[in-house]
């Protein structure tokens, strides 16, 4: 099949200008659309099939939604590949398709999470919000992928980003806090409606961080001076964003966010070695981050709690627990252990025994019940493509803020996996976010939608055959247009990445 | 920026390869520690996700399983005779745990068991739903009937013994209780689990192994087995040097009779049997010594705590160290000795099959049909005594109950012996005496059984409390239904 024939592209200046059969430009190049519309009937049929699973399992039929949950995946799966087909298509392939599927096993499970429900308190069906949620977020992916018509635009908001991701996440702060929420002051809230904005800030700073080093990289790579065996830039160049930096990290810890507050700190820190190329960032990041994490733990009433029950998971099953102790790591690692290899089946789990948590923080553990170990790493292999996959764009990206964007994008994604993912399963301490798209949780689906589409815009640009002027003049530079010392190597290559 | 960019993705995957390394080793390495975890609830709802096997007496199932589809829980246990068969079955309830058979058969019973691990794996692949093993007991139900009719609203307990294999026939507690009552999680089980145990009839006992009575006049018997193993006596119809009333050596305390009309001064080994004369026991127990009564009571089994028939029995107690006329109280049953009702029974098994204790048990085999994982091979506990004093002792058991008092047990067409005892207890003997008759009978196709009946305070008036009048004719109604009669 020729939409899989990966030669055609991968030799540079040769590729570019062969005609191959199958749904190529007139350069060329091929798009792979058809291998995204391929991998998205997958990735709408395994969730569809997973939701008749538990239907049988737990009502032993299927379940009465079916058709409508099919047609309506599909038919908005099919609107995004449109809009791709139309507005980006040299976009990657496997970025939809990967999105999609998780999106969909999330509403399953949270769906099935639902029909548990009726054994807790404080429980309530989340799964048709969910489903909304989605449909706005692949609302959001189409209009990021239609209104954005070349991802150097955001470049020229890179200060009006810093203002907004600011204000963003310093706005939960003027909001009154609900015991509900436990401990974590990271909401907006207009009556019954609610936005996490960390997770939109999460972009905005991205792209903040990748306009401004985007223009000081050279500066900072350069004009530095020696110091302790490490190279120091002046002030006036890393002066801006170490003060946003620091700020935004100051509001998440005021806010008690903590899984945020590392996200951004690791975001940074990739940011700025990427940039500079100099390895004393990650020095410099490593020792921050170990200061940081002594000074917060020690005074964090709230942080001690988390590192404890990562500890001793068990603790809190004593007849006389400590005080505010969570029974939530033991019971998800008793449940990922009941799961064992190949999991107890959908539906057939005990899920609900981790609590109402389990549709946010801990889907994670119920997947891992119901699917076993093989479904966890599944999913970790998906999770892992995307990152791949963002990380490839920045490398085949041309312009040195696509590929900063890209880099900062795909990161933050794979630490907010690390974090979440990490922390349920007991691997680090908890801290408390979301696992993009399989979590319940409106702010996070819309933005992780937004960031795959942005990442799609960028590689678009890049394996797009004829580059296109760069809508701001960039400073001269090896990643320029011409081929520097980056290029030619096959890997990063137009259409290479198939 | 590239070069950066790749060691980036090295990171990334470093972080992914982490967390599927960590995953492993919970879901592969600590899984089966995870998933049995003791606050785990999933063992729970598991033991009741599917049916449970079934507990078998005499053929018919006496438990079932019971579809109730909860939220939590599938099925519900719930038992045919509940309050006939708790002895035996104990309880398995979805908020209070298990009991019994139902506790230490549990492996076999929700299928967990390593050895039904072929069975499971070929019922998953054959399609089959799961189900756990059946465990086939001993007990006749014709005898259970017998001794739970038999006790009715009395308190007390009975055990039934086959003498020549061990196999216990019956075993019967007083009151008992409905398992099915709380077999469940809701607020009703609850409420029935607590006013079991807050009953001060302690329904929830299993008076048959796990509680101990003075034995009384039934402990005779231990006795007159040490005197004949000793050499002491030679024949059942040796006269015995005793005085009437007998004073306990050292003090100055009088053992007496029943009655003091009954001819026990020098009376023959088989009258004072007959009569269960105090005195003479008593007298024969002290120039015997505590130490041979107690050899000779451990090798019926008194002393041992681990008589598992599997659930296990509390331990029967005879003294060591007694002063004399202590253990001439020890002789007749009364002081500090102390036996379940089981122990009695194995006493009368013993006795009846030539001196050779069997290892009593009650379950015969475990796994269902077609797919038996264990049948119970009898075996030996101990030779209590020789062939030669086990068949005076028959002689002596025998004309109790042609004879003496034991004349409510006579079975028409069968050979019946026995020993009544009425045990004294409470704090200088203020509790209403305990009711006690041991025995065993023969029928004429060889088929055997021995028996123990208890009654605690059956009657109101103390002088109408006897072994005699009060257990013998339940152990007769189950030894007639023992042997087909």
């Amino acid at each position: 099949m020729s939409t899989f024939d990966v030669s055609s592209g991968s030799a540079p200046g040769t590729g570019r200008r062969r005609r191959t059969a199958g749904p190529v430009t007139v350069d060329g190049v091929p798009t792979r659309r058809n291998t995204e519309l391929l991998m998205l009937a997958f990735a709408v049929a395994i969730p569809v099939l997973a939701y008749a699973n538990v239907g049988l399992a737990i009502d032993g039929s299927l379940p009465a939604g079916m058709l409508a949950y099919g047609l309506g995946m599909g038919a908005l799966a099919a609107v995004a590949h449109l809009a791709v087909r139309r507005f980006a298509p040299y976009a990657d392939p496997l970025l939809l398709p990967l999105a999609t599927l998780l999106n969909g096993l999330g509403l399953v499970m949270i769906w099935r999470l639902d029909k548990a429900g009726k054994l807790l308190r404080n429980n309530f069906p989340a799964a048709s919000n969910q489903l909304m949620w989605s449909g706005l977020g692949i609302a959001m992916f189409i209009g990021v992928v239609l209104l954005l018509k070349d991802h150097r635009i955001l470049q020229r908001y890179t200060y009006i980003s810093m203002v907004v991701a600011l204000v963003l996440l310093a706005a939960p702060a003027f909001f009154p806090s609900r015991t509900e929420d436990f401990g974590a002051k990271i909401w907006i809230r207009f009556g019954s409606f609610s936005i996490q904005p960390g997770e939109f800030a999460k972009i905005i700073l991205t792209v903040f961080f990748a306009g401004f080093l985007m223009v000081k990289k050279d500066a900072l790579a350069l004009a530095s001076r020696k110091f302790m065996g490490l190279y120091l830039p002046r002030g006036r160049d890393l002066g801006p964003i170490i003060v946003v930096w620091l700020l935004s990290i100051l509001i998440l810890v005021f806010e008690t966010d903590l899984g945020s507050s590392f996200l951004f700190f690791g975001l940074f820190v990739v940011m700025l070695y990427v940039a500079t190329e100099r390895t004393s960032w990650i020095v410099f990041g490593l020792l921050m981050s170990f200061g940081g994490a002594a000074v917060v733990a020690t005074s964090e009433p709230h942080v001690k709690t988390r590192i404890n029950a990562w500890l001793d998971p068990m603790a809190a099953f004593a007849p006389k627990p400590p005080p505010q102790s969570s029974e939530q790591i033991g019971q998800t690692l008793m449940s990922l252990g009941s799961g064992g290899t190949v999991g107890s089946g959908l539906g057939q789990g005990r899920s609900w025994l981790i609590q109402f948590a389990a549709k946010s923080d801990f889907i994670l553990g119920s997947f891992g019940e119901e699917l076993g170990l093989t479904g966890l790493m599944a999913l970790f292999m998906v999770y892992g493509l995307i990152v791949q996959r963002g990380l490839r764009t920045a490398l085949a990206a041309r312009d040195p803020f696509g590929k900063l964007l890209a880099v900062g994008l795909s990161s933050a994604f794979a630490l907010q996996v690390f974090v979440v993912a990490g922390g349920v399963t007991g691997l680090i301490p908890l801290t408390g976010m979301t696992m993009p798209f399989l979590a319940q949780g409106g702010s996070s689906v819309v933005a992780n939608w937004a960031l795959i589409a942005v990442l799609m815009k960028i590689s678009d640009t890049a394996r797009r055959p004829a580059a296109e002027p760069a809508a701001i003049p960039e400073p001269a530079g090896p990643d320029r247009y011409g081929p520097g010392p980056d290029r030619g190597a096959p890997d990063q290559s137009r259409g290479a990445s198939s | 920026m590239n070069k950066p960019i790749r060691r980036v993705s090295i990171f990334c995957l470093v972080l992914v390869l982490a967390l599927m390394l960590r995953v492993n080793w919970v879901q592969g390495v600590q899984a089966s520690a995870w998933a049995n975890n003791s606050h785990n609830e999933r063992v729970k709802y598991d033991r009741y996700a599917y049916p449970r096997g079934n507990i078998i007496v005499g053929g018919q199932a006496v438990t079932k399983s019971d579809l109730v589809n909860g939220l939590r829980y599938k099925y519900k246990r719930s038992w045919v005779d509940g309050p006939m068969y708790a002895p035996v079955t104990g309880y398995s309830s979805q908020a209070f745990d298990a009991s019994q058979l139902e506790k230490l058969e549990d492996g076999v019973l929700s299928g967990t068991d390593s050895r039904l691990f072929f069975r499971n794996t070929l019922d998953m692949l054959t399609g089959k739903p799961k189900q756990g093993g059946d465990v086939v007991t001993t007990i006749d139900p014709k005898v259970q009937r017998a001794a739970f009719e038999g006790l009715g609203d009395k308190k007390g307990a009975a055990v039934a013994i086959d003498p020549r294999t061990g196999a216990i026939l019956a075993l019967v507690s007083t009151p008992s209780y409905d398992p099915t009552t709380f077999s469940g999680g809701s607020d009703s089980d609850s409420k029935a689990k607590a006013a079991l145990d807050a009953d001060p009839n302690k329904p929830l006992l299993n008076r048959a192994l796990r509680e101990t009575y003075p034995p009384g006049s039934t402990f005779k018997l231990v006795t007159a087995a040490t005197a004949f193993e000793s050499g002491k006596y030679q024949n059942p119809t040796d006269t015995t040097d005793t005085p009437n009333p007998y004073v306990l050596p050292g003090t100055s305390t009088e053992l007496k009779n029943a009655s003091s009309t009954e001819p026990c001064e020098n009376a023959t080994v088989q009258d004072a049997m007959d009569l269960s004369c105090n005195t003479v026991f008593g007298k024969m127990g002290a120039e015997l010594g505590g130490d041979k009564l107690r050899t000779q009571a451990e090798k019926f089994g008194f002393n041992n705590d681990q008589v598992d028939v599997p659930i296990r029995a509390a331990a029967s107690y005879f003294p060591k160290g007694s002063s004399p006329d202590g253990t001439a109280m020890d002789a007749i049953g009364q002081h500090d000795t102390r036996a379940t009702p089981l122990q009695m029974a194995m006493v009368a098994a013993a006795i009846a099959n030539n001196g050779s204790l069997m290892q009593p048990y009650l379950v015969a085999q475990e796994g269902s049909a077609g797919n038996v994982i264990s049948t119970h091979t009898e075996h030996q506990m101990s030779q209590a005594v020789s062939p030669a004093t086990a068949q005076k002792l028959q002689q002596l058991m025998e004309s109790v109950v042609q004879n003496g008092t034991g004349r409510n047990a006579r079975i028409p067409g069968a050979t019946v012996g026995g020993k009544t005892g009425t045990a004294q207890h409470g704090q200088d003997n203020s509790g209403l005496p305990f009711a006690w008759f041991v025995s065993y009978a023969k029928g004429a196709d060889g088929k055997q059984v021995a028996v123990a009946v208890v009654v605690e305070d059956g009657a109101a008036e103390r002088n109408e409390i006897s072994g005699g009048s009060l257990a013998a004719p339940i152990a007769k109604a189950m030894m007639q239904a023992g042997l087909g009669k």
